[in-house]
């Protein structure tokens, strides 16, 4: 009697999430897999009834569409040059700030983490302007050291490392936390038995460090990995996705299908080779890691 | 001398981080055109409001506010409650195919919300609340996030609590009211803050459900606002401001939850 209301107790205490999980949640993710099965585009947004069934048509045609493969190029420089870049600077941060050296440490944190907490769209407003080619501050500040101004946003070439390099400055301070965290659960004796050995600073941080920091890397890296895939905002506010589609990402493109132009159909299959993409990457992350510790 | 070369690097880092929300700042207080020249100005010639003026009176940026406001206190309020509820129920409670389906929903963590967008807007749509505050606020109302992070803080409470309160007589809501809540305070303030952030400043989804000027939140406005004012950087950056300072002022009073949180997340997950 106790133990079955006990139970109904935890059911209860349940249902409104798991309600809502599936009915916002599972539902969507469903729905969204068939209707990447389907035509579904402005006309069926009116009567369901005039979406179809076409098989793998969208994805077929996906495969053949040259802005699907620069989006997807692009999404993957950022991802690839701007994931380890910015994990490289938040382990250096952390690193640094872990040091018995360093005061004040507690106020390096906050103002690291300032750029973390400020809203995106505004923080890219804010550098669409440090990024103008004539009167943004940072063509004046790299002009004392020589450097012609460049058209940062205005530039195929440039345009995509000026948003990583925005995305760097904006991310490092999460990942760092998380780093602190991780360099304070090494116990001290190790470094001190390394110590008593005359070991080296490189070869304590390759030694000791680094391996006991493997479990928090490789978290950092599937989060940081999977947030970096579904970039959005930076393009749409800076960029619009151009000059010459350099900066158009795999959300961007999805969104611009499926909330621009209602191809709702291709744009549901847009958002699971996403899904697919991210699953495949995160999976090798944990492999890589469990080979490389046996 | 180790000491200088490492102190100079962290603060020469902490004016990277700093000098663009000084400009920001700056540059917002400026008259029109004044950020605009070169050689860039670091400081107002003279300090002038007109841009915040210019917002208030013309731009409807309190109504922006206002949205972002109510969509952001109406995600934090509802999901704290559910998800609470949740997180209890995984911790404390013991039922058929509790440790899987908890697996279950942490598995979910992967898929990309993208993916829901489109069927959410349809049902969204045909519920007829596309633009209203609702669209934000039910598909926000629990995460597996806030599940796991207030079982994780949970689990490592003692069930004699519990135990005794129960032997006392307790119901289980109210044990979960007046015992659990209570001494889940710190976590729920936690996970308030980073609810309370991540719906301020997200975009995608406001920019699809809120269609309406009218239901434009501050990152929606802000976004559309640029089309028209491309060059009006002084005006865009009172905006930036105006839409920075909440969150700014959330975390500054309650970072050292905030960090907790982070870490409590990334050393567990």
């Amino acid at each position: 009697m106790d133990k079955r209301n006990k139970i109904s107790a935890a059911y209860l205490f349940l249902s409104p999430a798991l309600l809502a999980i599936f009915i916002f949640f599972l539902i969507p993710v469903l729905a969204a897999l068939l209707m990447s099965f389907t035509d579904f585009d402005i006309y069926s947004l009116g009567n369901l009834g005039y979406a179809r069934f076409i098989g793998l048509q969208n994805y077929i045609e996906i495969f053949k569409d040259p802005l699907f493969w620069q989006s997807l190029k692009n999404t993957l420089y950022f991802v690839v040059a701007g994931g380890p870049l910015s994990i490289a600077v938040s382990l250096t941060a952390a690193l640094l700030l872990s040091s018995k050296l360093v005061k004040y440490k507690g106020f390096f944190r906050l103002v690291y983490f300032m750029p973390v907490v400020t809203t995106l769209v505004a923080v890219s407003i804010l550098w669409k302007f440090i990024y103008n080619p004539r009167f943004g501050i940072l063509n004046y500040l790299l002009g004392f050291i020589g450097v012609h101004p460049i058209d940062w946003l205005g530039n195929p070439q440039w345009a995509l490392p000026a948003i990583i390099l925005m995305a760097v400055w904006k991310n490092f301070g999460y990942n760092m936390i998380i780093f602190i965290a991780g360099l304070q659960n090494i116990p001290e004796d190790l470094y001190e038995a390394a110590n008593l050995e005359g070991a080296s600073e490189w070869n304590k941080f390759k030694n000791i460090t680094l391996p006991m920091l493997a479990p928090t890397t490789l978290f950092v890296c599937i989060i940081t990995m999977i947030g970096y895939f579904q970039l959005f905002a930076e393009p749409y506010v800076m960029t619009q996705g151009g000059p010459l589609n350099s900066t158009l990402s795999i959300v961007l493109y999805m969104y611009r299908e499926g909330f621009m132009w209602w191809n709702m159909g291709y744009s549901a299959a847009l958002a699971f080779i996403l899904f697919i993409i991210i699953l495949i990457v995160s999976l090798i992350q944990l492999r890589v890691q469990r080979e490389t510790n046996l | 001398m180790k000491k200088a070369l490492l102190y100079s690097i962290l603060i020469i880092a902490a004016i990277l981080c700093l000098i663009p929300f000084v400009w920001m700042i700056s540059a917002s207080l400026m008259a029109n055109g004044h950020a605009n020249v070169y050689p860039p100005r670091f400081l107002p010639d003279k300090i002038t409001f007109i841009q915040y003026e210019h917002l208030f009176s013309r731009l409807n940026i309190v109504r922006y506010f206002f949205n972002s406001v109510v969509v952001s206190v109406g995600v934090t309020v509802i999901s704290l409650l559910v998800n609470s509820m949740a997180g209890y129920a995984f911790a404390k409670y013991r039922f058929a195919g509790e440790k899987n389906l908890f697996k279950l929903l942490l598995s979910f963590m992967i898929i990309p919300a993208q993916v829901t967008m489109l069927p959410l807007f349809l049902m969204l749509k045909y519920m007829g609340l596309i633009n209203s505050y609702f669209a934000i606020i039910i598909p926000g109302m629990t995460t597996v996030f806030g599940i796991f992070l207030i079982r994780q803080y949970l689990l490592a409470i003692p069930d004699s609590l519990i135990e005794a309160a129960k032997i006392d007589g307790a119901s289980d809501f109210r044990i979960y009211f007046s015992l659990v809540l209570p001494l889940a305070k710190p976590i729920l303030i936690t996970l308030a803050i980073f609810t309370f952030m991540a719906t301020w400043n997200d975009f995608l989804w406001p920019l699809i459900v809120m269609t309406n000027d009218s239901m434009y939140t501050l990152p929606v406005a802000l976004a559309n606002l640029i089309g028209e004012h491309n060059q009006d950087t002084e005006l865009m950056m009172a905006g930036s401001v105006v839409t920075i300072i909440p969150v700014v002022l959330v975390f500054l009073s309650l970072q050292k939850y905030y960090i907790k949180g982070i870490m409590l997340g990334g050393v567990k997950g």
